[in-house]
């Protein structure tokens, strides 16, 4: 697969090609499989995303902790807000949806990771949803995403306990924000600008899990992490170009990972974990799951 | 080589991929080293698996891959209760398996029974689910579960690799990587060959009745 954006984005170029049938194009010649066989793969990661997501919207799923759960339910049918109605909204319910499940030991897909699981089904089946985009298209996407997410593990890192939530939903923002990207039509050059717009605004964020659980606040960075990955595709939309290319964005995070503490990086020893608060409920948390 | 599938997946029972689906896999290892669901198994973790593994499930998808379910299967929530039911009696134990540079933090050492068998894994779970075997029995090893494997302990004798890889192509398999390390000359060495086709009973058979080799098993692949 390719090591670098601004290279895909050059050869897709060349070739006519979207990123997406580029991307299945080199993965089925590094492994030896029929583009037909990868697409059936991703049809049943896409399946599986949609039912987390609409069991996570329908009925009310407690972590084993019980930190986390029903909030999606929340957006779904709760009092409306200044996004009512709107695809913003239903693509917030959806992360939290999907995040909402794994929390509760359902069935998700880690894409890329399991922390960062909510962001890239939540945004482009609500894209999809939304604009009556079809399953072949959705599974395009998912290969994009694919070819973005490749990228970010070989330039920077996909694992919180090495790069801090940056790399889990701050990649999976940008794989979505790529990937929505050329759904809705946008070129490889847009892709590239989606994806920086989306990882600049997650540079330097932290893994700080309360008692080290997938649970809070990683529920809700996974509806964050959508916002911004709408936003961006918002923007690279309109036209709007970022100065600093995706791969450099990506090699930035990549920087900041290996410089951030070591408690900032999935330990449960900084940030919203070691706050008076987190350390509180951490310690009643884990008391109740030994006793359940 | 990072594939499309590897970023897009795998498709699991949350709520980590590290702890969850990972501990799986290694589970699963466990239990292919007996040829089936063992009747006792020790487990002990170390690090971020000791600490936080009760809020990942961490005991119940190791559990879990003891029995046979993969990664995906919504058993591994009931696993500890299962395991009960199909007479697996196990326990947990919080360990430090070594100094802290020296050994991954998401580790276990997993001693596991079936009737007259017997074997001790250690292992490491990467990250994403991915996951490493690095000592089985006591022998230093490599296995990554994303090949079909056939692991064995045999005398150090002239013409073994030869013999066995000659078994294996008669078999209509074919080997991806063959590894092969030993404790001193002369004594046993041990055999990891990464195969593209699961091992068939055949071929572990043939391989077990040389003379010489002291053990052997298939591992299927458990990711990938």
């Amino acid at each position: 697969m390719y090591r670098s954006l601004r290279e895909a984005i050059r050869d897709a170029e060349a070739r006519q090609l979207s990123l997406a049938r580029l991307a299945l194009g080199v993965e089925s010649s590094d492994q030896g499989r029929p583009v037909e066989e990868i697409r059936d793969a991703l049809r049943r990661a896409l399946h599986v995303m949609r039912g987390a997501i609409g069991d996570g919207l329908s009925g009310d799923h407690r972590s084993a902790s019980g930190l986390v759960g029903g909030d999606a339910a929340k957006l779904r049918n709760g009092p409306p807000g200044p996004l009512a109605g709107t695809l913003f909204r239903d693509v917030l319910a959806r992360a939290l949806a999907v995040q909402e499940i794994n929390a509760a030991m359902g069935v998700i897909v880690a894409a890329p990771t399991a922390g960062g699981a909510g962001v890239l089904p939540a945004v482009l089946t609500g894209l999809a949803d939304a604009k009556n985009i079809g399953e072949e298209q959705l599974v395009d996407a998912l290969a994009t995403a694919g070819l973005i997410g490749a990228v970010v593990a070989v330039r920077a890192s996909l694992s919180g306990a090495e790069g801090g939530c940056q790399a889990e939903t701050g990649a999976a923002a940008g794989m979505a924000a790529g990937a929505g990207t050329e759904m809705l039509g946008g070129t490889p050059a847009q892709v590239g600008h989606a994806v920086a717009l989306a990882q600049q605004g997650t540079l330097g964020l932290v893994c700080d899990p309360l008692g080290g659980l997938v649970e809070l606040p990683c529920v809700f960075r996974n509806a964050t992490g959508a916002a911004i990955a709408l936003a961006a595709i918002e923007m690279a939309m309109a036209g709007i170009t970022f100065a600093i290319p995706a791969d450099e964005v990506i090699d930035t995070m990549g920087e900041i990972g290996r410089e951030m503490d070591v408690r900032y990086r999935e330990t449960a020893g900084g940030g919203l974990a070691a706050t008076p608060t987190g350390r509180r409920l951490a310690r009643e948390r884990l008391v109740q799951i030994k006793r359940s | 080589m990072v594939s499309l599938l590897d970023i897009i997946g795998p498709v699991m029972v949350g709520p980590s991929s590290s702890h969850t689906a990972g501990a799986c896999r290694l589970g699963l290892l466990a239990r292919n080293l007996i040829g089936g669901t063992p009747q006792r198994a020790r487990v002990e973790l170390h690090g971020s698996f000791a600490r936080t593994g009760e809020g990942h499930g961490t005991d119940k998808a190791i559990v879990a891959g003891l029995l046979g379910f993969r990664p995906d299967d919504e058993r591994i929530r009931s696993a500890l209760e299962i395991a009960e039911r199909e007479g697996l009696a196990f326990t947990f134990e919080k360990t430090k398996l070594g100094e802290e540079e020296r050994v991954h933090p998401n580790s276990a050492r997993i001693t596991v029974e079936r009737g007259d068998r017997q074997a001790v894994m250690l292992g490491s779970s990467l990250g994403a689910g991915r996951i490493l075997v690095s000592e089985i029995d006591g022998f230093p090893v490599e296995v990554h579960g994303s090949y079909h494997t056939i692991v064995l302990v045999a005398e150090d004798v002239k013409g073994s690799i030869a013999r066995i890889a000659g078994i294996i192509a008669d078999d209509g398999l074919n080997i991806a990587t063959l590894r092969l390390t030993r404790k001193e000359r002369g004594g046993h060495a041990f055999m990891v060959i990464e195969l593209d086709e699961a091992p068939n009973d055949e071929a572990l058979r043939d391989i077990r009745a040389l003379p010489w080799v002291r053990w052997a098993h298939g591992l299927v692949k458990v990711s990938g």
